[in-house]
C-alpha cells in the first residue's frame, strides 16, 4: 500500500477536491507525470487535460481542468486550476463551447504570439475533446 | 393641521414603502448569504496562488529580466485607476465610499501632474465619475446582465487591462473596491495591482529555492503574473458584490425602522385628531341639549 497525501483541486471559483489520495496524473506542459507520496518539491504549469485522483480507499476520480498549475511538495499536491469539473459532469457541448470561444478569441487576437498560445490552447482542447468524448 | 382623510393617506403610503423596503432586505439578505460564500470559496485559489506568486517574486526580486507585470515600467507617469462599483443604488454609502476613494486619489494624483486614467466596472461608478472625470475614462465595463459572477467576468477585465499594459498605456495599476468586513461595514480600498506586490507574511520563503520548476521559473512566473491580475480582480468583484448586498440589507433595514417610526407617529397624530373631533361633536351635542 503506497503512502497517502494530500492532495487539493482548487478552481477560482471553489475548492473541488481536498483529500487523501495515493496518487494523482497530472497534465503537465512536458508531459503526463505521476505524482506520490514524497515527491520531490516541484512546480509546474498543466496544460488542458485528465486529472485523475486514487484516494486512499483506492477509488479513481476523474476531473477535467483547463490550464493552470500546480505545486508539488512532498507532504502534499495542490493543483490551481483555471476551471475545472469532474469529468462525469463534463458534456461535449460545455467543451464544443470552449473551443468555439477560443476560435473567436483566435480571430481577435491582436499579437501573434497571444495568437499562438491561443492556438496551441484551441489544439489541446480539440485533442482533449477526442479523449474525452468519444463520440 | 392636516385633515383626518390626508393623515390616513399617508400612513397607506409610508407603509407601502415600509413593505418594500422590507421586501428589498430581505432579498439583499438571501443574496449576501450567496455572495459571501462565494467569496469564501474563491479564497484558497487567491491565497495559494499568492503564497506561491511571492515566492518566485522574492526569487526573482534582483533579476533585470523579470516580466513587466513584476518589476513595472520603471515609471510612475501614468496610472490607470480601475473603480469597481455596483450597477445599483440603494446600498447606503457603499457607491458613494468607493468613488470617494478614488476621486480623492485622482485628483492627488493630478495634482502632481501625473496622468489619470480611469477603467470603471459597474454602472453607478461610470455614472458618478464620467460628471467629474469626462475625459480620463477610457473603457466602462458592465455586469448588468449578469446574473452570477464568474471567473469568466474577471477575466474579461482582466484581459482589457493587460491589453492596456501591454500597448504602454499605463505604468501603474490600482484596484478601488470595497473590501467586506462583516455585513455593517464595508471598508472602501485601493490596492495596487500591477507592477504586483505581495506583502510576505512568512520571512524570505527558502524553500522556493529548492523546488524543481518545469518549464523554467521565468516562464511559469510569466504565465502566472497575468493569472495573477484576474485572480486579484475576480476576488475584489466578490468582495465588492457580498459588500454591496450588506450594504444594501443595513440601508434597507433602516429605512424599513425609519418607515415604522413614521407610521408610529402619524398613527399617534391620527387618533389624537380623531379624538379631538369626538370630543368636540361631543361638546356641541350637549351644548345644544343644555340650551334648550
Amino acid at each position: 500500500m503506497a503512502d497517502a497525501f494530500n492532495f487539493e483541486l482548487v478552481s477560482p471559483e471553489r475548492l473541488l477536491v481536498s483529500e487523501k489520495v495515493t496518487e494523482v496524473v497530472i497534465p503537465a506542459t512536458l508531459g503526463e507525470m505521476t505524482v506520490l507520496a514524497n515527491h520531490a518539491p516541484t512546480m509546474t504549469t498543466i496544460k488542458p487535460g485528465v486529472v485523475s485522483v486514487k484516494l486512499a480507499s483506492g477509488q479513481v476520480n476523474k476531473y477535467v481542468v483547463f490550464g493552470g498549475f500546480a505545486d508539488i511538495l512532498p507532504t502534499g499536491c495542490t493543483l490551481l486550476a483555471e476551471s475545472a469539473v469532474p469529468a462525469s459532469e463534463l458534456t461535449h457541448a460545455t467543451l464544443q463551447k470552449r473551443i468555439e470561444t477560443t476560435q473567436g478569441e483566435i480571430n481577435h487576437a491582436q499579437s501573434d504570439e497571444h495568437r499562438t498560445k491561443l492556438e496551441q490552447f484551441l489544439a489541446e482542447l480539440t485533442h482533449l475533446n477526442g479523449i474525452v468524448m468519444p463520440v | 393641521m392636516p385633515s383626518l382623510k390626508d393623515l390616513k393617506n399617508r400612513i397607506a403610503s409610508v407603509k407601502a414603502t415600509q413593505k418594500i423596503t422590507k421586501a428589498m432586505k430581505m432579498v439583499a439578505a438571501a443574496k449576501l448569504r450567496r455572495a459571501q460564500e462565494a467569496a469564501e470559496a474563491a479564497r484558497p485559489y487567491a491565497e495559494r496562488m499568492t503564497k506561491v506568486l511571492a515566492g518566485l517574486s522574492a526569487a526573482n526580486a534582483g533579476n533585470a529580466e523579470a516580466p513587466l507585470l513584476l518589476s513595472g515600467t520603471g515609471k510612475d507617469q501614468v496610472h490607470l485607476l480601475i473603480v469597481a462599483t455596483g450597477e445599483r443604488g440603494l446600498a447606503g454609502g457603499f457607491n458613494s465610499s468607493i468613488i470617494r476613494l478614488a476621486r480623492d486619489h485622482a485628483l492627488k494624483l493630478l495634482a502632481q501632474g501625473k496622468t489619470v486614467k480611469i477603467l470603471t466596472v459597474g454602472r453607478k461608478g461610470n455614472d458618478i465619475l464620467r460628471r467629474t472625470f469626462k475625459d480620463n475614462i477610457v473603457d466602462y465595463v458592465t455586469f448588468r446582465e449578469v446574473k452570477q459572477l464568474g471567473f469568466a467576468q474577471a477575466d474579461e477585465v482582466a484581459h482589457k487591462v493587460l491589453a492596456l499594459y501591454n500597448a504602454g498605456e499605463f505604468d501603474i495599476a490600482t484596484l478601488f473596491f470595497a473590501r467586506f468586513q462583516s455585513v455593517i461595514s464595508q471598508v472602501a480600498t485601493a490596492s495596487q495591482i500591477i507592477p504586483a506586490k505581495f506583502e510576505t507574511t512568512e520571512p524570505a520563503t527558502a524553500s522556493s529555492a529548492l523546488y524543481e520548476y518545469e518549464p523554467s521559473e521565468e516562464e511559469i512566473l510569466e504565465d502566472l503574473l497575468p493569472k495573477n491580475v484576474a485572480i486579484q480582480i475576480f476576488r475584489a468583484l466578490l468582495e465588492n458584490n457580498a459588500s454591496f448586498y450588506g450594504a444594501q440589507m443595513s440601508a434597507m433595514d433602516n429605512a424599513t425602522r425609519n418607515a415604522g417610526d413614521m407610521i408610529n407617529k402619524l398613527t399617534l397624530s391620527y387618533n389624537r385628531q380623531r379624538q379631538a373631533q369626538i370630543t368636540k361633536e361631543l361638546i356641541e351635542i350637549i351644548s345644544g341639549a343644555e340650551a334648550l
